[in-house]
């Protein structure tokens, strides 16, 4: 197990949510669609210029920007 | 006798509120699959049984906080007008993030009962729910639909009517943690021993607010009990800095947290089982394993905005031609059988040529909106902005963005009027508003004659690469004004790009319909009427005062010195032109002597700072009325008599001999033209988007100073170097 920050993670790979390092509307923002700590979620790809990232949580797809993702800490297997 | 009861449909964005509310009042409506379309609060009338019931049509919302407009709107409302009941659709396929809104909705103690919407979709994918279990977990009626085929709707309205019957249940108590439930139960004593908001909110309500620290909460309670307000905001800091110390998290975090948690607590006690593997991929990933795929995305993604583009702009020719034909015919009955005199020039010139101007556009509307609803519907307009958010976000724009820019002439040839309404799809107020400010810019169709004038009279040996940089001239235009307006007058942070990419679904052809005729009519509606009297206002200032010799007699020519109005060319009856018959000269000598002709010449000292003399300054007050009548007043000015926009050559021989004029004359006037106030069509449409006329102001004074600045500049640099 290890913790990383959601930007750095590969496509296809899945980590469950540790941390969210932002507060104010951001955090707001991602926290309402599902994203607390212990959900589990998928890195389902990313755009072409490599931003934004999409990524599959609970049961729909979600898209968010890298500079979003630098907020997001998440655990996942080595 | 009881006034109508009143029901409230909320949801998450693409939960199916819009289509539910359709299939219950048979209204027409703007159905879209894109997260938060709906902007617009929108009413119906339900009857059955007997029963009549206003039914409300919120914004979709994933949740209550006071960041984005659709939330405040949907919270004011709920609060504020009191429906009898508001019902929740609730994306079954979705069960956990919707419920995340349904719990906040508790909390704030509005009566409840629940949609459990797209129940198909969640049988599909395995997903198993027992309504009853979680109708007793949260304390109301849970009623499964499916709103696009209307299953389930009656059982729905019959349960609803019963919940309406015995309301004031207690809003939901949820417990937050031994931190913060011991702050809210201090601050809940507080709030309740001196009444503070109680009488519009619950008073657990207010403290949980004071803690997610919500703006407009806290403005309310600063104004109502400035000292009870900031005993609160005391208490919250202590909490807040404790919090901060120990996890590193702001209370409201905490708060989240613990809703999401409530939530699994009751979906664990069987009321969800997931019959399949929950990270199986879905038709929807599989495609687009395919669309946003990195080399295959881009291609796919090109194929269709070229698509899409080829499909309006080659299909809607014929149908703008009969509209055209129809009013070139009223025109001439007009002609044929009214008294010559001015009555007669207003009618033709002002009321007829401006309708006209409107509904020639009608056709071409119908045919951009219906495709881009396909777009929309499908779900692949996000996929679009999921792809393009990069570039557009470098320019403090939106993924988003793109659609508006490309309709409005992106590719060589669009329309500013639907691509400024193409921005609803904007979910990003700051955003939103650059782009439909910068979209104009673009090489609509009706500039591309003034380009294609100027082309052909000084760079004829250029001419595809000029087109080419025409439009690359644009595009960076645009660009960099909208950088421009993000770091000043629209200035803030980027808004956060969090967007769900809903499932691609097959668009229902009611829907889309409806969709397209909404959008359409609302233009018809609300630019016919301003359109009009702006028209008149144009053909005034081009034809009054009259000349001395012509007062009193009949104006015969007049419908050529003002033959301006004209969005779309008319078919013009093909009169010899090149020669200066001496009608020619008449027109252009009434011409200078009208208002518009005036300010022309007052202007010269100024517009000569970028080339222009009188005549170009009439032609691009004309062009107000729309872009390609500077091609048409030109020729009066330069007393051509009526020039076809369609074929311009004898004015761009003259030009070229003309000892005024230059290729740098041309190059400014190019750049100007490009870059100027935009049609007034197209500033009817801003304002209106924008939701204020300042805005349409705005682009106006502040599209014609860059304008001029960049034409000024290239005009005096060019003639210093020597061009
Ligand atoms: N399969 C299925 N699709 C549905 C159902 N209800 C709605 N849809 C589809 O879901 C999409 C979104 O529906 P809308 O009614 O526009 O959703 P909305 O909640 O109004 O969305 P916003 O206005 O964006 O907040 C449309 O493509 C509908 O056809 C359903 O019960 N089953
Ligand atoms: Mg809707």
């Amino acid at each position: 197990m290890r913790r990383i920050l959601m930007r750095q993670m590969k496509d296809n790979q899945s980590g469950t949510i540790v941390n969210i390092k932002a507060n104010g509307e951001l955090g707001r923002r991602i926290r309402d669609m599902g994203l607390v700590p212990g959900t589990p979620i998928k890195i389902q790809g990313r755009a072409p210029l490599y931003d934004p990232v999409a990524l599959k949580v609970l049961n729909f797809t979600l898209t968010l920007r890298n500079r979003e993702a630098d907020f997001i800490v998440v655990e996942v297997d080595e | 006798m009881s006034k109508t009861p009143v029901i409230a449909l909320a949801g998450n964005p693409n939960s199916g509120k819009t289509t539910l509310f359709n299939s219950l009042t048979g209204a027409r409506q703007h159905v879209g699959n894109y997260p938060g379309v709906t902007v617009e609060k929108k009413e119906g009338i339900y009857s059955a049984d007997g029963v009549r019931i206003r039914i409300v049509d919120l914004p979709g919302t994933y949740s209550l906080t006071a960041y984005s407009l659709e939330e405040v709107v949907t919270r004011d409302f709920v609060v504020n007008e009191k429906p009898d009941l508001v019902i929740d659709i609730v994306d079954a396929s979705n069960l956990e993030r919707n419920l995340y809104l349904a719990v906040q909705f508790l909390e704030l103690g509005a009566p409840l009962c629940i949609a459990l919407n797209m129940v198909d979709v969640a049988e599909a994918r395995g997903i198993e729910i027992d309504m009853d279990r979680l109708s007793r977990h949260l304390g109301v009626p849970v009623v499964p639909t499916v709103a696009r085929t209307g299953r389930g709707k009656r059982a729905l309205m019959e349960t609803a009517v019963k919940a309406m019957a015995h309301k004031g249940q207690a809003p939901l108590r949820i417990s937050y943690g031994d931190d913060l439930d011991g702050a809210i139960s201090e601050m809940e004593k507080e709030i309740l021993k001196n009444a503070f908001l109680t009488q519009t909110y619950p008073p657990r309500w207010i403290a949980l607010k004071y803690l997610e620290n919500d703006q407009q909460i806290l403005s309310k309670g600063r104004a109502a009990h400035p000292e009870v307000s900031k005993h609160l905001e005391q208490q919250v800091r202590k909490v807040s800095d404790h919090l901060m110390a120990t996890t590193g998290n702001a209370p409201e975090a905490l708060i989240a947290d613990q809703r999401y948690g409530y939530i699994y607590s009751i979906l664990k006690q069987g009321v969800v089982v997931h019959k399949k593997a929950r990270d199986r991929l879905y038709h929807s990933d599989r495609i687009d394993k395919v669309l946003t795929h990195r080399v295959v995305g881009p291609l796919v993604m090109v194929l269709v905005i070229f698509g899409l583009y080829h499909f309006t702009f080659t299909y809607s020719k014929t149908p703008i031609a009969w509209v055209e034909y129809l009013f070139a015919w009223i025109q001439d009955m007009v002609q044929a059988f009214m008294p010559e005199g001015m009555l007669k020039s207003l009618v033709i010139s002002g009321v007829i040529d401006g309708v006209g101007g409107v509904l020639s556009f009608v056709p071409l509307l119908l045919m951009m909106f219906f495709g881009i609803a396909v777009l929309e519907d499908s779900g692949y307009l996000a996929r679009i902005a999921f792809m393009l958010d990069r570039v557009f976000s470098l320019f403090g724009l939106h993924g988003s963005s793109v659609m508006a820019y490309i309709v409005s002439g992106g590719i060589a040839g669009g329309c500013a009027v639907p691509g400024v309404m193409a921005t609803r799809t904007l979910r990003s107020p700051k955003e939103r508003l650059a782009t439909l400010l910068t979209a104009p810019f673009m090489n609509c169709g009706a500039k591309l004659p003034v380009f294609a004038l100027l082309i052909a009279a000084f760079f004829k040996e250029n001419e595809s690469v000029f087109m080419f940089a025409i439009t690359l001239v644009a595009w960076a235009g645009a660009l960099l004004v909208a950088k421009l307006l993000r770091v000043t007058v629209i200035r803030g942070a980027p808004t956060p790009f969090v967007m769900e990419l809903p499932p691609y679904r097959w668009p229902m052809l009611k829907g889309l319909l409806i969709h397209t005729w909404e959008r359409t009519w609302q233009y018809i509606k609300k630019a016919g009427t301003v359109i009009l009297a702006i028209s008149i206002l144009l053909w005034a200032m081009m034809s009054f005062p009259r000349l001395p010799e012509d007062r009193g007699t009949s104006p015969g020519f007049e419908k050529k010195a003002a033959s301006t109005s004209e969005p779309l060319p008319f078919q013009e009856d093909p009169s010899p032109s090149g020669q200066a018959l001496p009608e020619a000269r008449r027109a252009q000598r009434a011409l200078r002597h009208s208002i518009a002709g005036r300010i022309g010449v007052a202007l010269e000292g100024i517009s000569r700072l970028a080339g222009f003399d009188w005549r170009v300054n009439i032609a691009l007050i004309g062009g107000f009325a729309a872009k390609e009548v500077v091609v048409s007043t030109l020729g009066t000015a330069y007393s051509l008599g009526e020039t076809d926009v369609q074929d311009s050559t004898p004015l761009s021989e003259k030009l070229a001999e003309s000892p005024g004029w230059r290729p740098l004359t041309a190059l400014s006037l190019l750049i100007f033209t490009m870059f100027y106030a935009p049609c007034f069509i197209t500033v009817i449409s801003i304002s209106r988007e924008a939701g204020s006329w300042k805005w349409g102001a705005f682009s106006i004074l502040f599209n014609t100073t860059f304008a001029f600045l960049l034409a000024a500049a290239l005009f005096q640099i060019g003639s210093w170097l020597g061009y």
